[in-house]
């Protein structure tokens, strides 16, 4: 136990730290919330009318951009080498990663994309509702996320590759967060579209951390 | 050297008392590194893997990691489970050594002494000369210093079975003497030394040769 | 199926089995073709669509294919990553592109269809929508098997790739459709028995079958040639390292 928190500890300061860590996958998601307007046209109501789904995809792209270094470094530097080396099984160490992960940038990006969604003219009543996906929608990204990070390793343009893999897999939880958004504009019933999206995550939790243990050990071999 | 002394003493829990490599063999890319090497190493022996570059040593030092897997043969760690035995019986230290750069030092070694199962790095930095230097970032660090700070990891987390590819490149000829010094330690105390190099080891060993 | 796994462990007796039967199931595939063909342009015109009810006959079976291709590759994908079988390996190599083809195919003569019918190229529907992301979970398949030098290596990421890929794509399916549906219900197998006429049903039914044999034909061929492949490679190293 102490083990996995001295890594999670680890992790979530090599990811906070460098570089300005969630400031950097931060400031995309603003840069990408300002540059929409200026493509869509700055009317009210054409703008109010995409805020949620904008805010929503921003963030799933932002959340691709700070995974690419999730395990690439590691891999390079040869820490993946001995965090393998351990009583503690490759698929937990790769859990903890992607919450740490999670910590140092998902946690920042939800909290910016109320903020986000509001500048661009989601109603205010909206903001809860979406930290909340956001936060849901951060952890199915960064665990579906980590499994095209481990796939890319030792690929050539390593990057580019994961987000490739990475979108397809990235469809269900935009759905369903994007639908309860939606719905909740429309005052219609939202709280299907969130269970679908906890589901998923929590599914993406489960699951994800076999999958990039399975990578990492062919990247390694 | 009492400090070295009372380390070593300190062995993990799990000890490998037998290592043991049969026939093995290992692909890389469709081409065959080696086939048939063997090894016995028992408590306290060393061996050095010799071989020209491309041969295949540090893969075989990977695959007794468990990182690469075999083509042929198998190796066995006494009557240790091999999970087990590579969970927390041995070290790897080799050319990438884990080490962050933005991290300080100390941080670093807290971190993988941690992750090792080890407790007190003191005396370990101690012994390698690291104490001054343990809160400079590692990016400021020498290749040798970095070296030190890998090293110190393996008598900070005692482990029977140190593997070592080209342990001695990036040092000077003081810290090759120490480092012999070292190991002849850990053989003393019942560890077991697998190291590639390009030249013989400084403590008495076997050698096993790959040839390309 | 148990004879699937010793027969694929076995390269000499796949070589053998396929070396005449994928030529057979490429006969039969064309032949079931023209008959379905023949069957689908000498039916009535549909009361509604008219004559462009007749890309149906291009266009389901395609999208039929592009779903049970990426079957195909995902039990391929299994089978070389649990029991490391080089040939099942080099079957899930081959599945992808043809599957990735017959997607690609069910898409554009999905569009064809869609402009006549709804008066665009593209609606963002279920259906659509799904297949569209089915084509790049394929895309993603060959991206990552085409970056990767070692070829071992290539083989086992793109295994655990498309079996990712085998769970997603039924939540997939059904977030989508959850989503949003405007298109019509399964043509076949609707609830109550086939919704659908006779008439259009027969040759359908017949170009499935062809479809089916083609890919059936097209796998074999396209498994044969990655295992001489393989055979030329290991014999060039061969012959550089003696």
């Amino acid at each position: 136990m102490s083990r996995l928190l001295a890594l999670l500890g680890r992790e979530t300061a090599l990811a906070w730290g460098r570089g300005g860590g969630p400031l950097v996958a931060v400031g995309f998601y603003a840069g990408v919330a300002t540059l929409l307007p200026l493509a869509i046209g700055p009317e009210p109501q054409r703008l109010a009318a995409i805020a949620t789904g904008a805010a929503w995809v921003a963030l799933a792209l932002a959340s691709l951009l700070s995974l690419e270094r999730l395990f690439e470094r590691d891999y390079e530097d040869g820490a993946l080498d001995l965090l393998t080396l351990s009583p503690t099984p490759l698929e937990l160490t790769c859990f903890v990663k992607c919450l740490g992960q999670w910590l140092a940038t998902g946690a920042p990006l939800a909290a910016a994309a109320p903020v986000a969604a509001l500048g661009l003219g989601a109603p205010l009543e909206l903001a809860p509702l979406i930290f909340g996906c956001a936060l849901l929608g951060g952890l199915a990204f960064a665990f579906m996320g980590g499994i095209g990070a481990a796939l890319s390793l030792g690929a050539r343009r390593g990057g580019l590759l994961t987000a490739v893999i990475v979108l397809p897999l990235f469809a269900p939880p935009v759905i369903f967060g994007g639908g309860a958004m939606d719905s909740f504009v429309s005052g219609l019933p939202w709280r299907g579209g969130l269970a679908l999206l906890g589901a998923y995550a929590a599914a993406a939790v489960a699951l994800g951390p076999l999958a990039m243990a399975a990578a990492c050990r062919n990247a390694l071999s | 050297m009492h400090a070295n002394a009372k380390l070593s003493k300190r062995l993990a829990d799990r000890v490998i008392s037998h290592l043991q490599l049969r026939n093995t063999a290992i692909r890389r890319g469709g081409r065959l590194l080696f086939q048939d090497v063997c090894l016995d190493l028992q408590a306290g022996e060393a061996c050095a893997l010799t071989g020209p570059n491309g041969s295949g040593k540090t893969s075989l030092l990977r695959a007794v990691a468990g990182l690469v897997t075999l083509d042929a043969g198998d190796i066995t760690f006494g009557d240790l489970d091999p999970t087990e035995a590579r969970g927390d019986g041995l070290h790897l230290v080799g050319h990438a050594d884990g080490l962050k750069a933005a991290r300080t030092a100390r941080e670093e070694l807290a971190f993988w002494t941690r992750w090792c199962g080890g407790g007190d790095f003191g005396a370990a930095a101690d012994a390698l000369e690291l104490t001054a230097l343990l809160d400079l970032e590692v990016r400021r660090l020498s290749a040798g210093q970095r070296r030190r700070l890998a090293l110190a990891r393996m008598l900070a987390a005692p482990r029977t079975l140190w593997l070592l590819d080209e342990p001695l490149s990036p040092l000077d000829a003081r810290w090759r003497g120490r480092l012999s010094q070292l190991m002849q330690t850990h053989l003393d105390g019942g560890g077991m030394i697998l190291a590639a190099v390009h030249d013989p080891l400084p403590v008495a060993s076997r050698s096993l040769e790959l040839s390309a | 199926m148990t004879w699937a796994p010793a027969f694929l462990s076995n390269p000499e007796r796949f070589m053998a089995f396929s070396r005449w039967a994928a030529p057979m199931f490429g006969v039969i595939a064309a032949g079931l073709a023209v008959a379905g063909l023949y069957l689908g342009f000498t039916a009535p015109e549909d009361y509604q669509q008219g004559h462009t009810v007749r890309i149906m006959f291009i266009h389901v079976p395609a999208a039929q294919l592009g779903m049970f291709a990426y079957a195909c590759l995902g039990v391929a994908s299994f089978l070389s990553l649990i029991f490391r079988h080089a040939l099942a390996d080099a079957a899930a190599q081959a599945a992808a592109p043809l599957g990735a083809a017959f997607t690609f195919l069910a898409l554009v003569t999905g569009s064809l269809w869609g402009r006549p019918m709804w008066g665009t190229w593209w609606v963002w529907d279920g259906r659509l929508t799904s297949v569209l992301v089915l084509f790049l979970l394929y895309i993603a398949y060959i991206a990552l098997r085409a970056s990767m030098d070692d070829e071992a290596k290539a083989a086992r990421a793109g295994a655990i790739l498309a079996l990712v890929g085998v769970i997603n794509l039924p939540i997939i399916h059904y977030s989508v459709e959850w989503w949003n549906s405007l298109h019509q219900g399964s043509s076949l197998f609707a609830k109550g028995g086939p919704a659908m006429s006779t008439v259009f049903l027969v040759p359908l039914l017949l170009m499935s079958l062809a479809y089916m044999s083609a890919f059936g034909s097209l796998w074999l061929v396209r498994i044969r040639g990655e295992v001489w492949r393989r055979r030329a490679e290991a014999a060039a190293l061969r012959a550089a390292a003696g």
